[in-house]
């Protein structure tokens, strides 16, 4: 079996990415919290690396990273888990990290070693358009995706940063950081559909949702992310929350 | 070597620096980018600035032979730059009044801030009273305990004050804090950042702003002396107030510059925040720096006895002064910092900042190596009413604030 394409994957609309921190709550679980996710229908699982600082990151992930760490969270630990996770599903996988830890590994190595590990993309929050040259040539060379945020305040920016669009464009739905929402801005709709007007990567909205009535107001992306609503669940029932999990996201791809 | 400031790339020095921001905040830096080298050049700008430094802030501050603490120590003669005496009681007003201006012509009406000793804390809420803008601190726990004084000196002035619960709970944590309060809410606030570091334009407009202490320093050390100093010494905990001692002698290679970084128990202890000493290169909080950081990249908690040092990073200038030789890092432990803060007091009648006191330390070593010809300039970037109570305590005197 063969990792298919995020491209391709999220091609056929309505798809849904799940984010999970490696080691939460310990190394051996969220291995099979993964499984859950895409034996339940996730099409794409987002791997978070915990950070001694997420300073993107509302409470929920920051408890979450506290855990992982807990539970002796290194990069090489994570490489591990992914290895782990690629003996029993297929499912693509994204790296969500901060930017430290990987330049701290070396962006070639950590790059080399995503190829190995066949993950296909990385999101780092606090690398933007500006300070991503040297990263996006090295991503290419390795044939990995840096995975693109565009905000609502990204405004004249828009064109510039899908240029380098690759794997999926991640839209932020909201200000502030990352967190459950009860109410989420309608701007986004209009911001989908200006992206999906310049380009035929698939555009993915996240931050913030955690409901299936949100859904469809999001009826123009080709997937959700879904990130804290998932950790609340790992929170909530601890290594007791796989069928939770599964519920969960049937319900969620449910309502698309 | 070459001394020259010039940044190849928008926003570095040498390798160091740059804008490792969110995209949510990256439009919002950019702005203040644009406003900063905008009214940088701009005479009215310039000119009301001069006017609340010299009017309102207390400048130029004095230069001051410290006559009683050269002869004691025997050797090089020691000058006090006395920004102690500046409004609010250190150097962070400078930064602030500079950076809070901007935030006005940009039409901004609400300030936030980070603060660790609690000092730019208070300059940010003294200046937004000023201005009649909102003001919004974040300060650590740990730190709201240590420095009790000026938190109600902050609300005193009308701020609100959030006790930052996350992480070590320390300076770092409150900057991470700020930084998330501005993505939640970006049109009508201006995060003042307090020290010479973060995404570029702060660590060049903190500079800009706090290079009046080397502008009139060094114009004073002419005056008074016929020459320039052969050292100028400064703390160093982002790094604000010793890059505005250096910058304007920077290109005098006759003055060696020391920055001085707190040790705490010392720095082959875990409990430092001595970065230049220990730390390595690294990208976080926005900029590409040196760190106290693990082998994996996570930041490691740091201790001193000072609210305004236990950082654990350096602004990315100081790395690269640090890199290319220009300027000197050495470490100053808790235990000397104390004495210097009591020798300064009864030596000169100075009672100086915990932070400054790190500087005095590591003068009382220089000043016997040297020639009595020869002039030392201590920045005394505060002073320590705010840490009466906390050395006491270290002293094991109990009193009650
Ligand atoms: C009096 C004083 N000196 C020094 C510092 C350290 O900051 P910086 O390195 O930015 O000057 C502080 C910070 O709170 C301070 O209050």
């Amino acid at each position: 079996m063969t990792v298919e394409k995020i491209e391709q994957v999220l091609k056929h609309g309505k798809g849904f990415i799940g984010f999970i921190v490696a080691g939460d709550p310990d190394f051996e679980k969220s291995v099979d919290y993964v499984v859950a996710l895409a034996k339940s229908g996730a099409d794409v699982v987002e791997i978070g690396i915990a950070f001694s600082d997420p300073s993107a990151d509302g409470e929920t992930i920051m408890k979450a990273d506290l855990r992982a760490t807990k539970a002796g969270s290194t990069t090489k630990k994570v490489f591990e888990f992914v290895a782990n996770i690629r003996k029993r599903t297929q499912v693509p996988l994204v790296f969500l990290t901060y930017t430290n830890p990987v330049f701290k590994y070396g962006y070639d190595p950590f790059l080399a070693k995503m190829k190995q590990l066949d993950v296909q993309g990385i999101i780092m929050p606090d690398m933007p358009l500006e300070e991503q040259d040297e990263f996006v040539t090295l991503a290419e060379k390795y044939d990995r995706s840096f995975i693109q945020l565009v905000t609502l305040k990204s405004g004249e920016r828009i064109p510039n940063i899908i240029k380098r669009a690759s794997g999926f464009v991640y839209v932020v739905s909201s200000l502030g950081i990352t967190g459950m929402r009860q109410k989420l801005s309608t701007d986004s709709h209009d911001l989908i559909t200006q992206i999906k007007q310049i380009t035929n990567v698939p555009v993915a909205i996240g931050f913030g949702i955690s409901q299936p009535e949100q859904m469809a107001q999001f009826k123009n992306a080709d997937a959700v992310i879904v990130g804290s609503a998932i950790v609340n669940i790992i929170e909530a029932h601890s290594y007791d929350a796989e069928e939770k999990l599964q519920n969960f996201v049937k319900s969620m791809k449910l309502a698309w | 070597m070459n001394n020259k400031m010039t940044t190849s790339k928008k926003g570095y020095y040498g390798e160091y620096g740059g804008q490792f921001i969110p995209e949510l905040l990256m439009p919002a830096v950019n702005a203040v980018a644009e406003a900063f080298n905008h009214y940088k050049e701009d005479p009215i700008f310039k000119a009301e600035l001069k006017n609340l430094f010299d009017n309102y802030a207390n400048r130029p501050s004095l230069l001051y032979h410290a006559k009683n603490m050269s002869k004691d120590l025997g050797g090089a003669q020691i000058y006090f730059k006395r920004e102690d005496l500046n409004h609010t009681g250190a150097h962070k007003i400078n930064n602030v009044l500079g950076q809070a201006l901007i935030a006005k012509k940009m039409g901004k009406t609400r300030l936030i801030a980070e603060t660790g000793a609690g000092q730019h804390g208070v300059a940010t809420a003294t200046v937004a009273a000023l201005f009649g803008m909102e003001a919004e601190i974040f300060m650590g726990k740990e730190d709201t305990d240590r420095q009790a004084l000026n938190v109600y000196r902050m609300k005193l002035l009308g701020a609100k004050v959030n006790i930052v619960e996350t992480g070590t709970q320390v300076l770092k944590d409150a900057v991470n804090a700020t930084f998330q309060d501005w993505t939640k809410r970006i049109d009508d606030t201006f995060y003042v950042l307090g020290s010479a570091v973060g995404p570029y334009p702060f660590p060049e407009m903190v500079k800009y702003f706090q290079s009046i202490i080397s502008e009139e320093a060094r114009q004073q050390f002419l005056e008074q002396t016929g020459q320039l100093p052969d050292a100028v010494i400064a703390a160093v905990g982002g790094g604000s107030n010793a890059i505005g001692a250096f910058s304007k002698f920077v290109d005098d290679n006759q003055v060696k510059l020391i920055g001085v970084e707190a040790a705490g128990k010392g720095i082959h202890t875990s409990q430092t925040a001595a970065t230049i000493a220990n730390g390595s290169d690294g990208i976080f909080h926005s900029m590409k720096s040196k760190f106290l950081q693990s082998s994996d990249g996570q930041i490691d908690p740091v201790y001193s006895i000072s609210a305004g040092l236990d950082y654990p990073g350096i602004g990315p200038e100081h790395a690269y002064l640090a890199d290319i030789d220009r300027a000197q890092y050495v470490p100053i432990t808790d235990d000397e910092a104390v004495s210097a803060f009591e020798y300064i007091a009864r030596t000169e009648g100075i009672i100086a900042a915990i932070e400054s006191s790190h500087a005095v330390a590591y003068a009382m070593k220089l000043a016997p190596t040297m020639q009595s010809n020869q002039q030392i300039m201590v920045n005394l970037s505060g002073r320590g009413d705010k840490d009466v109570a906390a050395i006491a305590r270290y002293k094991g005197v109990d009193i009650h604030e």
